[in-house]
């Protein structure tokens, strides 16, 4: 029996890629030095040889804790929000950004309890990327996916498009940012593993960092691409799996103890 | 018919001139704004008059750069703009640069042309003390130039160059 998959057939994909490049190369002949140098100055910012990822033990993760949450409010001025004048505080609730959520998940038959922090996920192949109309979502060399806010129209299939819940629309006017996280009325945003910090040579998230002084560690990022990196060699020894796996969407944060 | 002609390229001249001077007193009225740290500099990453012709160009090529490649280092940041150009009220806190008459918003009513960047973007220079992980910032002068380097302009060419700051 045949599977039905729903994902782009990546053979293919590559195949068309070298084809073009191939061709590319062949018609630019004579600007050979040109595009030698174009390439050498792409070198700068994201590269594809890293893929940033988070694993999260939820055994770890601790009841009622919500440093995550908070710092991540704090590094990325989710704090400055105010509710809008008119809005009840269960609307306020509904709509307020939110980066990462806490969710606890009980076993039925058990009673087995587990907390995770929840966020966007960084697929591989991310269905908000997929659906977005304008190419405002959009997924960085390095895996992060994000939100380009400059062309993003509001229309907010992304939402509805995420397994994970995990982007926020933003319904009134901002009056306040930091200048690492703008934020306007009218776009949608996630978690972009703070990548303000990735690229200013960073090498944790503020998630991450809360976490850890809080003592419980639950949070580990890094590079997946690099076999030595501390998430690398954690995820080599311990059975760890991606919610909703069966989606195929090779999701860059991984859980263990789930 | 020669002499319609005259005449035309005479109104055309005198109309250009008017209107060169027109925009120049415009433009000259939002120079620097005073008690800026602008106003302390020697120049912007650019000369005044290509900075005033091309800013939005030079924005907006380094925003894809640093959104899409995670570039930050870039010449040209708003952020950048805004430590630089935001003056300060008489309690010493940082007026929005698109407020009436600031920096920005002064030359953009003028020409109306609408200024969509501070919706998102933050308008005020950011406290670096109370960041959480602020990165050192010595290197960095907001300058094209490097910290130590002399400028390349003598100080002739900038004085023609750049905005005089304005006396009350």
């Amino acid at each position: 029996m045949s599977k039905s998959v729903d994902q782009p057939e990546m053979n293919r994909r590559e195949f068309l890629g070298k084809t073009v490049v191939a061709a590319t190369a062949a018609t630019v002949a004579p600007g050979v030095l040109l595009t030698v140098a174009n390439a050498n100055s792409e070198q700068q910012g994201v590269s594809s040889d890293v893929r940033w990822g988070m694993l999260i033990d939820t055994n770890k993760c601790a009841d009622g804790c919500s440093a995550c949450v908070d710092a991540c409010n704090k590094e990325n001025g989710i704090d400055l929000q105010q509710k809008p004048e008119g809005h009840s505080d269960e609307m306020w609730e509904q709509q307020r950004v939110q980066w990462i959520r806490k969710v606890k998940l009980q076993d039925k038959q058990t009673g087995e309890q587990t907390n995770l922090p929840l966020m966007c996920q960084h697929c591989e192949f991310p269905p908000c990327v997929d659906v977005c109309p304008t190419g405002a979502s959009f997924k960085r060399a390095d895996g992060i996916v994000m939100v380009d806010r400059h062309i993003c129209i509001g229309c907010r299939y992304c939402m509805m498009a995420c397994p994970y819940k995990a982007r926020s629309f933003i319904h009134e006017e901002v009056a306040n940012q930091l200048a690492n996280a703008p934020r306007g009325k009218g776009c949608v945003e996630s978690c972009n593993l703070c990548a303000h910090r990735i690229d200013d040579g960073g090498t944790t998230t503020a998630c991450q960092d809360a976490c850890a002084s809080k003592g419980h560690n639950a949070i580990l990022f890094g590079d997946l691409k690099d076999p030595n990196s501390a998430i690398s060699k954690v995820l080599k020894e311990k059975s760890s799996r991606q919610i909703r796996a069966d989606l195929e969407l090779n999701t860059g944060v991984r859980y263990t103890n789930v | 018919m020669r002499s319609s002609t005259g005449i035309k390229q005479l109104t055309a001249l005198l109309l250009g001139g008017l209107l060169l001077v027109l925009s120049t007193a415009g433009l000259s009225e939002s120079a620097v704004t005073k008690g800026s740290k602008a106003a302390e500099m020697d120049a912007c990453v650019a000369p005044t008059d290509e900075m005033r012709r091309n800013h939005m160009d030079y924005l907006q090529h380094d925003r894809d750069l640093t959104v899409h490649k995670g570039v930050r280092n870039v010449t040209n940041s708003l952020a950048e703009c805004v430590d630089c150009h935001a003056a300060k009220d008489e309690n010493g806190q940082a007026i929005p640069v698109d407020a009436p008459g600031q920096f920005c918003a002064g030359c953009h009513e003028y020409v109306a042309v609408s200024l969509a960047c501070f919706q998102c973007h933050r308008k005020t220079p950011e406290d670096k003390s109370s960041a959480l992980e602020s990165e050192p910032t010595g290197g960095k002068l907001g300058l094209l130039l490097d910290a130590g380097k002399q400028p390349t302009l003598t100080p002739a060419e900038l004085d023609q160059l750049h905005a005089r700051i304005l006396e009350d």
